[in-house]
């Protein structure tokens, strides 16, 4: 090559310089888990459904969503949302609106007549679930969703279990529940009502069931002993609870008193309140503070005129008037005795002091472990006995719908490698995305939308729901309050702030690829992904 | 792009909260993506380039050259005086830049490409556009005199400085454009004022501004979407233009390379570095403060500025850093909402 006046060497491109060789660090793309699928106790991969949905896809969102849990129009109604408890965006602003998005596609589901997929592949194996609620019903779905026949055998006059018999209607709509019990149904998943379970053995061997996922719940009601005079009015939160559904209404007077500090007595008294008592008092032994209620509970509680009477034990029901003891709390924490007495006038008293489990189909089965009356499991769910398994409020475990739907889950993944004689082994879980793995410059401040909530006065009268949902504008805004913790949502970023151009752009949906040819290892991309998705590892040299 | 469609661009993001301020966003379409979010960035400053890692230099140019690459659709001819941006991209025979890219002395970048710019309009080529670069050193001392020659005569070059606040390659020695209390190779931090002295030190744009030339815009690596809005409508400008754009040094800064975009940003958070507009002699618009901070922030993670956290003395020095501060944030108005916000 002929060169102009002074030069000697053909001019050429720096791509022939490979910086890579700089590098003592290396950066990966990673994966983290984010904190609201760490803490769900239904295991959903929230993160990856709200990606979808704020990409306005709700129906993908949706099937995502209902890989793992097929009950989101409920879960959106009744979940105590540890997502959102546990959502870094908290730390910016406020939560996002985990629980009202999931409603929206819930009920969008609904509206539209979304179905689920059937099974494609029949294994020819036959699982009973006995109980028809929350942890059944999830069982059934992902069992029969795996290609297993399943039967479900409930003692009651409809499924549902505690969904129907103890959540009120005013936090969950029936036609809601309906429809998404008859969208598991349709799968082709048998439902038999009104077939209490006596004797399980009998019952596997009557309908030739290979296993069976026990899930009958908790509905006995627990009593305390309470010295009582006749003609006192007393029944248990349980029962009143279950009889809502009956033509018969419990007829329960002006005054009403409930005894207990959990959620249970918290939605007895709103049932009574709706039921005409002018007068619903929770009396509980501990402070506000100490109550299991979920918070926002009390607080609609107190909204509708429920009054609390904290520090205070039932000692004697008579006719019309309750004697109650005035406690203090020890340094422990306890609530200890007074010796002050005071009255409560009274129609009747409901008593919300916990459930226990009704074991009586189990009895005469071999090798089966009870422990304060719950039945205890391995981590894979099955109980002493081989092919039976168990979940719900029945097992050690803390009572919700989510827990519940979890279990159902957990043991459907568990009863399918167990009748394929294999043992299931869950995926190691990726390291946690916490908040300090976040860059949150590059997310603008926007704070919660608040869904509406009925009015004071048609809430004390009305069983219409308490809060409404969200419509799709602002469903949308809340879907894309999620900051996408630990996982790549494709903003660039890494591309942009990569001095050296050593950051590959693969196109949408495919994310991007490191050039390590060229990368320096200088670490910007990973310090400046605002969502810690980029990790640096040391280069072995 | 005028200044209403990226106000309105910028508004429309702010829907996205996820990506308003990345570098782009699934969610938008491609136009309204910044030039780096797209896959088919000229990429005027490529791989295989020696500088440092994290080097801020490196990244403000190449966000600077896309967008007017971009806008004069490859119709760009770049003139560079001598500094880090020459020696770490175009090491003879071999070079990082993909476009016409000259290079001659250290002070004469400004009146090179005055004359590249006058040979277009002969050659009947007025779609051929000129910027000239250079580093700090190259512009606010040893290019200052062409430089303002090339403002005063409105010729038809737009100017972008990246200020690193020093002479780095050279062994990081104090430039006019050096903060003061910095130390350098020249400006050693010991004696009874450490590091450069106070009172010392100019500020160009400023002094551009002082020109009466038509835009003035001040811009850092933090903030890529406002970094190419002004370099976009300074292409869209005929007649002398300048962009100064604060690019930190990890090398120089003594500041961990994966620093380089969070300094840059602090230092605009901290009021120490004010993002300004200006237009024929008059400021237009700044850019609001998101999340104040006080200047400590910015500087302690700089080894540079070590000494101001030794003792009573240094602290001293750390409050009347503050004060110059303060006074940028009254100044320039840094407190407030954004306009369109």
């Amino acid at each position: 090559m002929k060169h102009p006046f002074a030069i000697t060497l053909d001019s050429g491109s720096s791509l022939a310089n490979l910086t890579g060789s700089w590098r003592t660090m290396r950066p990966v793309y990673v994966d983290r888990l984010p904190p609201c699928n760490h803490a769900c106790p239904a295991g959903e991969n929230i993160q990856d459904w709200l990606y979808h949905a704020e990409s306005g896809d709700y129906e993908k969102a949706w099937r995502v969503l209902t890989q793992d849990n097929p009950l989101p129009a409920v879960m959106g109604r009744v979940c105590y949302h540890p997502c959102e408890g546990a959502c870094n965006r908290a730390q910016v602003d406020e939560a996002v609106g985990i629980n009202s998005v999931e409603r929206f596609l819930g009920d969008e589901a609904i509206k539209r007549n979304w179905r689920f997929t059937p099974p494609e592949q029949k294994t020819g194996k036959r699982v009973l679930v006995v109980g028809a609620g929350p942890s059944g019903l999830s069982a059934a779905y992902h069992l029969r969703r795996m290609g297993h026949a399943v039967a479900i055998h409930d003692a009651g006059p409809a499924a549902g279990g505690m969904m129907r018999f103890g959540i009120p209607k005013y936090r969950l709509p029936r036609d809601v529940l309906d429809a998404e019990i008859k969208r598991i149904l349709d799968l082709g998943v048998e439902l038999k009502l009104n077939a209490k379970v006596d004797n399980i053995l009998e019952t596997m061997k009557v309908g030739r069931f290979d296993a069976a996922f026990l899930a009958v719940g908790a509905h006995i009601g627990k009593r305390a002993f309470i010295p009582a005079g006749s003609a006192s009015k007393v029944l248990d939160a349980v029962t009143l609870l279950r009889s809502m559904e009956g033509e018969d209404k419990p007829l329960l007077g002006r005054r009403v008193v409930v005894y207990g500090g959990g959620n249970t007595a918290i939605d007895a008294a709103r049932t009574a309140r709706r039921m005409g008592a002018t007068e619903a008092i929770i009396v509980y032994r501990r402070t506000r503070e100490r109550m299991p209620a979920h918070d926002f509970e009390v607080e609609e509680a107190l909204q509708e005129g429920i009054m609390m009477k904290w520090l205070s034990t039932i000692k004697r029901v008579d006719e019309g008037v309750l004697t109650v003891e005035k406690m203090r709390l020890d340094e422990k924490g306890f609530p200890q005795p007074t010796g002050e007495f005071e009255t409560l006038e009274t129609d009747s008293l409901v008593l919300a002091l916990g459930q226990d489990v009704d074991l009586s189909l189990l009895d005469g089965v071999p090798e089966l472990e009870i422990k304060d009356g719950t039945v205890q499991v391995t981590s894979n769910m099955m109980t002493g006995h081989a092919g039976i398994f168990a979940g719900g409020d029945m097992v050690p475990s803390e009572r919700t719908v989510t827990v519940a739907v979890g279990h159902g889950k957990k043991a459907a993944r568990h009863i399918d490698a167990w009748l394929g004689g294999a043992v299931y082994a869950a995926p190691e879980k990726h390291e946690l995305a916490s908040f300090d793995k976040l860059n949150t410059w590059y997310y603008a401040d926007a704070p919660k939308t608040v869904r509406p909530m009925l009015e004071g006065v048609r809430r004390q009268s009305t069983f219409e729901e308490v809060q409404g949902g969200l419509d799709e504008t602002n469903a949308l805004y809340e879907a894309r309050r999620c900051l996408s913790c630990g996982n790549c949502f494709e903003c660039d970023n890494c591309y942009g702030v990569c001095p050296d151009n050593a950051v590959i752009k693969l196109g949408p949906g495919n994310r991007f690829k490191f050039n390590y040819d060229y990368c320096k290892g200088c670490s910007l991309c990973a310090t400046e992904c605002p969502c810690g998705a980029i990790k640096m590892v040391s280069e072995t040299i | 792009m005028s200044d209403s469609t990226a106000n309105a661009a910028t508004q429309k993001l702010r829907f996205y909260q996820k990506g308003t301020f990345t570098v782009g966003n699934r969610l938008v379409p491609d136009a309204e993506r910044s030039v780096q979010a797209s896959i088919d960035r000229s990429n005027a400053l490529t791989c295989g380039h020696r500088a440092c890692q994290g080097c801020g230099e490196a990244l403000g140019a190449r966000y600077a050259m896309d967008v007017a690459m971009r806008v004069t659709r490859g119709n760009l001819i770049a003139v560079n005086a001598t500094g880090c941006l020459e020696v770490f991209t175009t090491p003879y025979p071999e070079t990082s830049w993909q476009m016409p890219w000259l290079h001659s002395l250290f002070g004469n970048a400004a009146a090179v490409a005055t004359g590249v710019a006058a040979a277009m309009r002969v050659k009947s080529r007025p779609e051929v556009r000129v910027i000239a670069q250079g580093g700090d050193g190259g512009t606010t001392d040893i290019g200052f005199g062409c430089l303002s020659g090339m403002f005063e005569r409105n010729d038809d070059v737009l100017y972008i400085c990246y200020d690193n606040e020093g002479y780095m390659n050279t062994g990081v020695q104090r430039s006019s454009a050096t903060p003061p209390t910095a130390r350098t190779a020249t400006t050693p931090a010991m004696g009874p004022e450490p590091g450069n002295v106070f009172g010392t030190g100019k500020s160009l744009p400023r002094i551009a501004v002082a020109h009466g030339i038509p835009y003035v815009a001040t811009a850092t690596v933090a903030d890529l979407h406002d970094l190419e809005r002004k370099v976009s409508k300074a292409m869209g400008i005929h007649g002398a233009r300048y962009i100064h754009i604060h690019v930190p040094c990890p090398l120089g800064w003594g500041s961990a390379s994966h620093d380089t975009i969070r300094l840059a940003r602090l230092a605009v958070e901290c009021g120490l570095f004010p993002v300004f507009e200006a237009e024929h002699g008059a400021v237009t618009n700044s850019r609001k403060i998101r999340r104040p901070v006080p200047v400590d922030e910015y500087l302690k993670p700089q080894r540079r500025f070590a000494h101001l956290f030794k003792d009573a003395a240094g602290a001293k020095r750390l409050a009347h850093l503050q004060a110059i501060a303060d006074h940028n944030i009254v100044e320039y108005k840094l407190l407030g909402q954004e306009e369109g916000a």
